[in-house]
């Protein structure tokens, strides 16, 4: 009988704890947007986190862009050729690239490369009582640590995607034209006449920014929030891929259906 | 030094950024098609356009010459009513052109093909095309093939029976 009790009892504590944690993470979203004006007048702050959120992530992006970008022509051309479609390809690569693939993958990545970083690097801060000290000087941690970073994750994840989306693009090029003799004409034409610049790829650029807002306020979050020891922060570094990753996917389910439903 | 690499990198990382978005959106997407001109709308009303969309092409001996900007529905005749907007560099198009809705292949998307007539005058903006000819529906096609091959059946029945 009491092991029932103790398990309702574990259940609502999660419950409760969720709901903690996510009224939390609002809370500091909302501080998070309120330091952004005053960081116009430093804004070197910002350009340094660029620095390490995305010039740092550029590299995994290229490379992976490039080979996503490659199997989606050789897997294309192999679906296309059987109904004698091939020069569709163009088409095929491009669509799956700047509706889903670019803005996904990349988030993904994102997550990973510096997501994780941002929260071991911020929770370390805090277990280091590097936190504590500046807010001893009367400055606001949030503002002075927490914003740029979230600052340089929003503005770095739609230039990422792009890239991604274009490095890919050529990527499928060099297969399908250079390798399986598509019509060079045809996958250019075809991809233009088909891909459209506000359907298509300005959704794809605002699905990249809802994401690079979903994974640095996660990532930031979870940083500040961690518990201040070594097992803390290593936890609150899994938690911030594991839950951007969801979070991407399922945002991007919700995204799609109201970006590409019927019109 | 490093505060200043740093800043360069940066630098390169947002035009790089940027760069791909412009390829992207010059390259990939169709921007280059978009013209800033504005052209003239004319109409056309059909009886059954099924499966034409905003923005399907408007061509005219197989080459685009526009785009179909709205469809409407006339509630008194029950007709569709389309509205093309045509580049103004085509403004010599025969006031009794006619509109058909063709597809492209078999089950290709649909399109409006004009087909030039012998009038002086030209469209202008607002002018209603009077000739149209509807979408083919393969299903109505098909029907009318099935119905035309059991009549044949059925006469033929009757002849040898008698």
């Amino acid at each position: 009988m009491k092991s029932v009790l103790d398990h309702l009892q574990t259940l609502g504590q999660k419950g409760t704890g969720f709901f903690e944690r996510l009224g939390r993470a609002s809370i500091l979203f909302a501080r998070i947007l309120g330091g952004a004006p005053s960081l116009f007048l430093r804004f070197s702050l910002v350009v340094q986190q660029t620095y390490s959120v995305g010039v740092l992530s550029l590299l995994i992006i290229l490379v992976s862009g490039l080979f996503v970008g490659m199997v989606l022509g050789l897997q294309g051309y192999n679906t296309l050729v059987d109904f004698g479609a091939e020069e569709s390809l163009g088409v095929v690569v491009s669509l799956s690239l700047v509706r889903e693939l670019g803005p996904v993958v990349t988030a993904l990545l994102f997550a990973g490369r510096a997501g994780s970083a941002l929260t071991a690097e911020i929770g370390l801060m805090k277990a280091t009582e590097q936190l504590s000290a500046m807010e001893m000087m009367a400055i606001d941690p949030i503002r002075r640590v927490l914003t740029p970073r979230f600052l340089a994750g929003v503005i770095s994840m739609p230039l990422l995607a792009a890239i991604f989306s274009a490095v890919g693009v050529i990527g499928g090029y060099f297969v399908g034209v250079g390798l399986l003799g598509v019509d060079d004409g045809a996958y250019w034409s075809q991809m233009q006449a088909k891909v459209d610049l506000y359907d298509d790829l300005l959704n794809g650029v605002i699905k990249s920014f809802v994401f690079g807002i979903i994974v640095t306020w996660i990532a930031v979050f979870e940083g500040y929030d961690a518990t201040p020891t070594s097992e803390g922060v290593s936890r609150a570094t899994t938690r911030t891929v594991v839950h951007s990753s969801l979070a991407i996917l399922a945002m991007d389910f919700i995204l799609t259906a109201l970006m590409f439903g019927e019109h | 030094m490093t505060i200043r690499l740093t800043e360069i990198w940066v630098g390169i990382f947002i035009a790089a950024g940027l760069a791909a978005l412009l390829m992207l959106a010059m390259k990939v997407s169709n921007l280059s098609t978009y013209n800033q001109d504005k052209g003239y709308e004319v109409t056309a009303r059909f009886e059954d356009i099924s499966g034409l969309k905003v923005r399907s092409p408007v061509t005219m001996a197989g080459v685009t010459i526009g785009r179909v900007t709205n469809i409407g529905f006339d509630k008194n005749t029950f007709e569709a009513v389309v509205t093309m907007r045509v580049e103004s560099q085509y403004n010599t198009l025969p006031k009794d052109s006619s509109a058909s809705i063709y597809t492209a292949g078999l089950l290709g998307e649909k399109y409006v093909g004009l087909s030039p007539g012998g009038d002086e005058k030209s469209l202008q903006q607002g002018d209603r095309i009077k000739l149209t000819q509807d979408s083919m529906v393969l299903e109505k096609l098909i029907g009318q093939f099935v119905s035309r091959m059991m009549n044949n059946d059925s006469s033929k029945d009757k002849s040898s029976g008698k």
